[in-house]
């Protein structure tokens, strides 16, 4: 448990500064909105229809590609930390898992899921 | 280790025969399709060589994570013969709907590979991995048609629903891991013999149950049924009809009855509960649908609420007409989806029962095997359906559950007026709308007659399978 | 002991903050502003599994689910068009009321089952099971068959991916 000590320190101290930054801007700094000071474009044309557009569906594959191939790398760090210990064995286990899912990979590249239309 | 592997060659040569042909299918593309379908016959084929090959032998691999026994080759045997069944009857129907792709077959076959993954083992985690391939397959392949909406929100249905039982599944096998600290059901029969049990192993043993019983559709849990049934392409609902019942039924046999039996008197009035509930509750509302696909949906929770009948009483020996009921069972919807399929035309027309009407004037030999179809779903002999009733009954009966048995005949009563009703639209009524043309192509043919050759032998020669199903349940003593 | 008072606070902490969170999620009108305390909540719980010695399942609850499950939920608010949230979320209606006493009934159930009754017949595992070599030993020799039965799961879902999502060349 010690040794993830380190952890806890970099979370509180990024939170501290991450507070102190938001914080002293917060308090320091003086606001005046206008109109013009909260369009998204100070100069050029005016915004027209709301800015929030429905996005394409092609961002949703790209996430649900990238979440599997995450799960598979995943798997492969309890792996990577014993790997001298299975020896052949886990080596095999592990180029089948991967051939599996490279297989999915060339699927995927062939049916043209990676180009952006 | 080399052991091993010649223990799950079935699912080793399906497993490589998916990934095949998922790359044909990536580097071939829409013109593959009916190689497709010829390659995953033959992947069928040689998985099911490999099963009658090992049907023999016991054994364990993989530190006991896989287990082969006479009950899980019998009823992968069945598995890869609704494989066999599905893939001929598609192979024309893919062609038709050309809005499915050609992933299709490759996830025929996971899914497949799923189902046979988890009816033979005995770890909980290892049948949980084979639950989650054979319904993420489902999932997609309910939502093939994906401009059409009805399709893609069966799709959806299932899944969001799925996914939730799938949650109280992993949960109820967390409870059970922590309650006893092992994976395996054949521990939990001997913590539970010796009357150390807890409170949270019960919970977990009500959420498992919560689970399958969302798997196989039994009321309260069946609310997806008839809409993903009725949405999802035909081929796909005769294979969940089929495939996914039984798997789903036998690996829920396999954890109650090797391991929660003894708890069984406590858990039998919820059992009966539900299996009352589900055959009435079907039963009723099969009577008022329009739609023969939610005809048949409806009366496919009603057949999960009879093998429920047998299921409830706990009687080790007398568990083989389960299985005897699943084959029955398979092959009668299958054969029953197919006429469907025949009748269908692209963009589902044809899927009222008022298209029925007056059939049997125009096309006798298709009106002909499906009121063969229907008449064994009704349970009349010398049908297997038939005999699948009579055996599921008087199971109850020897173990002492009668009135659950006069509930379930009555109810087969009533479910009688459903089927009846189209058999009397295709022989008594002029036909009130015109069909077009429909697909008479041999492959469809070819499923429906093998269904019927079935039926027919399982229902005359009950013996043979009842000899092979009692020696699948042996694996419970 | 100072040890054992660090952790009790830290699991205090944690464990407030994880309920907080998840309260908050579920009552935000802004689905974005959920889906960030989502990330709180998954956050505070792999710190939960730190505490249970669980370290394996903790690191995985932060690359997985706090990073890229919770892009997902995002895209899917993005793509279905839901930043300002449905009108009805206020209201209750009947069934919302039925559905609040159901999971409160669940919640009193399970909670009662596990502490008035005897609830755990093993012991508790010994310490450092869930550091990722204990997991990897035990993944890669004992549960080797559903491991590898895992990749074709991955790989389904990634077929249903460009099934579903992929617009077809034609």
């Amino acid at each position: 448990m010690k040794e993830y000590l380190g952890i806890l320190i970099i979370i509180l101290l990024s939170s501290l500064v991450a507070i102190l930054i938001v914080g002293i801007s917060y308090f320091l700094g003086e606001r005046k909105p206008k109109k013009v000071k909260l369009l998204p474009y100070e100069c050029g044309m005016t915004t027209i229809g709301p800015s929030r557009r429905r996005i394409s569906v092609k961002y949703y594959i790209f996430a649900m590609l990238f979440l599997i191939f995450d799960i598979e790398v995943l798997f492969m760090y309890p792996w990577a930390v014993i790997t001298k210990d299975l020896k052949l064995f886990g080596f095999v286990e592990m180029f089948i898992f991967i051939v599996i899912l490279l297989i999915g990979y060339f699927y995927v590249w062939r049916k043209g899921a990676l180009e952006w239309e | 280790m080399m052991d091993d592997l010649s223990l799950v060659m079935p699912e080793v040569v399906l497993c490589g025969f998916g990934l095949l042909l998922l790359l044909i299918e990536a580097f071939l593309g829409e013109k593959s399709k009916s190689l497709l379908g010829i390659l995953t016959l033959i992947a069928a084929s040689s998985a099911l060589f490999f099963v009658l090959r090992l049907s023999r032998l016991n054994g364990e691999a993989f530190f006991g994570l896989y287990s082969l026994d006479p009950l899980a080759s019998l009823i992968k045997g069945l598995i890869l013969v609704i494989l066999v069944l599905i893939t001929v009857a598609s192979i024309r129907y893919v062609e038709r709907e050309n809005a499915i792709a050609g992933e299709y077959y490759p996830l025929l076959i996971f899914s497949t590979l799923g189902m046979m993954i988890m009816v033979s083992t005995t770890n909980l985690l290892t049948i949980f991995i084979g639950v989650e391939l054979m319904s993420i397959s489902v999932y997609v392949l309910c939502g093939m048609f994906r401009e059409n909406v009805r399709s893609a929100e069966a799709s959806l249905k299932y899944f969001l629903l799925g996914a939730f039982a799938s949650a109280f599944l992993v949960y109820g096998i967390s409870l059970l891991y922590g309650s006893t600290g092992s994976l395996d059901i054949r521990a939990y029969s001997e913590a539970i013999s010796a009357g150390n049990y807890s409170s949270v192993l019960m919970l977990g043993v009500a959420l498992i149950t919560v689970g399958f019983a969302f798997k196989i559709a039994l009321v309260p849990f069946h609310m997806w049924t008839p809409d993903v049934y009725e949405g999802a392409p035909t081929s796909v609902t005769a294979f969940m009809a089929a495939g996914v019942k039984t798997a789903a039924f036998v690996t829920f046999l396999r954890i109650f009855y090797t391991a929660f039996l003894p708890v069984i008197k406590d858990w039998g009035g919820v059992l009966w509960l539900i299996a009352v509930i589900t055959m009435s509750y079907a039963n009723l509302t099969a009577l008022v649908q329009e739609n023969i696909k939610r005809m048949l949906a409806y009366s496919s929770i009603a057949h999960a609420g009879y093998i429920l009948v047998a299921f409830v009483t706990g009687e080790r020996s007398l568990s083989s007409s389960i299985i005897y009921y699943l084959f029955a069972y398979a092959f009668m919807n299958i054969g029953a989806f197919t006429c469907v399929m025949l009748m269908e035309r692209k963009g589902e027309e044809n899927l009222d029962i008022d298209s029925y009407a007056g059939l049997s004037g125009k096309h006798p030999l298709l009106s002909l095997c499906l009121s063969i179809f229907l008449l064994s779903l009704t349970g009349v002999p010398p049908l297997a359906g038939f005999m699948a009733k009579f055996y599921v009954f008087s199971t109850a009966i020897k173990a002492g559950y009668v009135w659950l048995a006069i509930i379930g005949v009555l109810n087969s009563v009533v479910a009688a007026y459903y089927y009846l009703r189209v058999i009397m639209y295709m022989y008594f009524k002029e036909p009130v709308k015109e069909i077009g043309e429909i697909d008479l192509s041999s492959p469809y043919f070819l499923v429906v007659f093998i269904c019927i050759f079935f039926l027919l032998y399982l229902g005359i020669f009950p013996r043979d399978l009842t000899l092979l199903a009692e020696g699948a349940v042996s694996v419970f003593f | 002991m100072a040890e054992i008072v660090f952790k009790w606070i830290v699991f205090f902490i944690a464990s407030i903050l994880s309920i907080f969170s998840s309260v908050m999620m579920v009552t935000r009108k802004n689905p974005v502003h959920s889906a960030l305390w989502l990330v709180v909540t998954f956050i505070s719980l792999a710190v939960l599994y730190f505490l249970l010695n669980a370290t394996f399942i903790a690191i995985s609850q932060v690359i997985v689910y706090a990073g890229a499950i919770m892009m997902l939920f995002l895209f899917v608010i993005m793509l279905i068009h839901l930043e300002k949230g449905p009108e009805e979320i206020g209201k209750m209606t009947v069934s919302r009321i039925f559905a609040v006493v159901l999971t409160v009934l669940l919640f009193v159930e399970i909670l009662v089952g596990v502490y008035f009754y005897r609830a755990w017949t093993v012991k508790p595992e010994p310490m450092p099971f869930g550091d990722p070599k204990t997991v990897g030993k035990l993944l890669y020799t004992k549960y080797l068959f559903p491991f590898e039965i895992a990749s074709v799961l991955l790989l389904v879902g990634i077929i249903g991916a460009v099934v579903l999502a992929k617009r077809r060349k034609m």
